[in-house]
């Protein structure tokens, strides 16, 4: 089950980020994980938020570039060699990255891991012969 | 459907163009020579009479007539004809030197709109369109030029004027509007604006557009095309010469067909001054052979194009100029090498981004750097940021091949670079030299 994660345009100029932060102040949304992606002039915000549809439409709305990907969320124990495991899986079964971003929720001795790949569903298919199952929106949502 | 608005004259044969040329401007000497002291003393430094000019075969013979002239003569020093029989005038923007006044008498006013109501014919008008002019109207020609034409062909003419591209859009949909004039980046921002509020090309009635006052790219044409679902006609005009209508698009789109009746065309060689044959590209110059206010005698237009006097598909006999790259005072010299702002434009939407832009040049440690910013389009964005940079980079290595430098290429955010409702401002000159 993949999650819903969204990426906004921003320019790489000071006050851009917190235009962006400001919208969403604004509207309620809530932010559960933030990844910012940089160039010399350009950046990417990619967000997991609490209402995926209310956020696009408020960017949108307010002349922000977004667009919605479908990410893979992992929980992993929060101890050494936690990441590792996973990744190792993923090498077993050929998946590529080709970005990640964690965060921890409420409980802390689990950290989640957010995965873009190459091939989403063939990346789910491959993990879950291996017993990897990506976590659903709903178990998101109760973090 | 009537096909052209003078018959007659706009499908001539050539002899009778020469001909007619030929009188014109032997005419419009002597009458320069005898009521316009600088005009005499720029003849008389040649060594050249009235009685020297006979037809068109000695237009050579004449001096060039270029911008400075206009500023060391402004405002009256030009003047054809008393200033009570004057009934308007015109004005340039100033923005890049001194501003031109231009004075028209009645009988000025009358062969600028006869020229424009030829273009509205051209574009396919007639006395059922409703005709939509979103130039600016004031001491811009491009309004009062285009309403006068539109006038003239009997079109229910909406002077709207520029701005305000809500009201724009209302007027379009609820008068029924089928032909729009105004600047090509103003009608790109009315398309851009009409996505916004979820109107496509069929909410509204437009046909056909008339677009001038700056250069455009063919690329730019086919995106208003797309977006207003119309078939857009370029117009050319300058203000020293009258205004828009000095040449326009047929329904063949090969060329703007000049109005030969009043303006003889020539292509020269802009550093020696040489006349080039047929074919050649160069600066234009233009001679207004029966214009009263404003003469005009080998006006140099710093409009770099070629002419072609082959027969038209569509019947007009008129000479056809080369859509102009830009005047000769937008081209950029950038580490020497010469850059016109719509070969940028060409690049830009070849690649699929908006003819939204704006052209940077700078110098920095003595090398002159030209940025091309501009915006992100929803259609482009990806939050693969490997993607973006190629394709960033494929704009760069185009950019590069058309242009033989290499420019740096910035995206904006959407909306970051202002629009304009008149003529556009793309390019940003930062070097002091």
């Amino acid at each position: 089950m993949s999650t819903k994660q969204i990426s906004a345009f921003l320019e790489n100029k000071p006050g851009k980020l917190s235009e962006l932060t400001s919208l969403l102040a604004a509207n309620g949304i809530d932010l559960r994980a933030l990844s910012l992606a940089e160039t010399n002039d350009f950046g990417i915000a990619r967000m997991i938020v609490d209402d995926v549809e209310k956020a696009s439409a408020v960017l949108a709305n307010e002349s922000f570039i977004a667009s919605v990907t479908e990410v893979l969320v992992f929980a992993v124990p929060n101890e050494p060699g936690g990441l590792n495991r996973l990744l190792t899986e993923f090498n077993k079964a050929n998946v590529n990255i080709i970005y990640m971003y964690a965060f921890i929720g409420r409980d802390t001795s689990r950290a989640y891991m957010i995965f873009r790949v190459s091939d989403t569903a063939s990346a789910e298919r491959a993990l879950s012969l291996a017993g990897l199952h990506p976590l659903t929106q709903s178990e998101m949502d109760a973090i | 459907m009537q096909k052209y608005y003078q018959p007659e004259i706009e499908c001539a044969p050539r002899e009778v163009i020469k001909k007619l040329q030929s009188e014109r401007l032997a005419a419009q000497i002597r009458r320069v020579y005898d009521n316009v002291p600088y005009y005499r003393k720029k003849m008389e430094e040649k060594g050249v009479t009235p009685d020297d000019i006979k037809g068109i075969d000695d237009l050579y013979k004449l001096p060039f007539l270029s911008k400075y002239d206009l500023r060391d003569a402004y405002p009256y020093g030009l003047l054809g004809a008393p200033l009570k029989d004057c009934v308007r005038i015109h004005s340039t923007s100033g923005t890049t030197g001194k501003r031109v006044i231009a004075f028209y008498t009645q009988h000025d006013i009358d062969l600028w709109d006869d020229c424009c109501a030829r273009a509205i014919v051209a574009a396919g008008g007639s006395k059922d369109d409703v005709c939509q002019v979103a130039y600016g109207y004031g001491l811009f020609t491009g309004g009062f030029g285009l309403n006068g034409g539109s006038q003239k062909v009997g079109c229910l003419t909406v002077p709207i004027s520029s701005g305000n591209t809500e009201r724009q859009i209302m007027f379009l949909q609820d008068l029924n509007a089928t032909i729009l004039c105004c600047t090509p980046s103003y009608a790109a921002y009315l398309g851009e604006h009409m996505k916004e509020m979820g109107l496509g090309p069929d909410d509204i009635p437009l046909k056909a557009g008339i677009f001038g006052a700056e250069a455009w790219s063919e690329e730019m044409r086919q995106s208003i095309q797309e977006t207003l679902g119309i078939k857009a006609y370029d117009i050319y005009g300058l203000t020293e010469l009258s205004g828009p209508g000095v040449a326009f698009e047929c329904s063949d789109q090969h060329g703007m067909h000049i109005n030969e009746d009043h303006f003889i065309a020539e292509i020269i060689d802009p550093d020696t001054g040489e006349v080039l044959p047929e074919g050649a590209t160069g600066e234009l110059v233009i001679t207004a052979v029966d214009k009263e206010a404003f003469p005009m005698i080998r006006y140099r237009t710093r409009d770099i194009c070629s002419l072609t006097r082959e027969k038209c598909p569509c019947g007009r006999t008129h000479v056809r100029m080369s859509k102009p790259k830009g005047r000769s005072d937008d081209m950029l010299i950038i580490r020497g090498v010469n850059v016109f702002p719509s070969q940028i434009e060409t690049v830009l939407l070849n690649n699929g981004y908006a003819a939204n832009y704006l052209i940077v040049v700078d110098r920095v440690n003595n090398t002159d750097t030209l940025e091309v910013q501009v915006e992100m389009t929803p259609d482009m964005f990806t939050d693969d940021i490997g993607a973006i940079q190629s394709r960033q980079n494929a704009l760069v290595a185009g950019l590069q091949s058309m242009l033989g430098i290499r420019a740096k290429v910035t995206l904006l955010a959407p909306k970051s670079i202002t629009r304009s409702e008149g003529k556009a401002v793309r390019v940003i000159d930062k070097r002091k030299i």
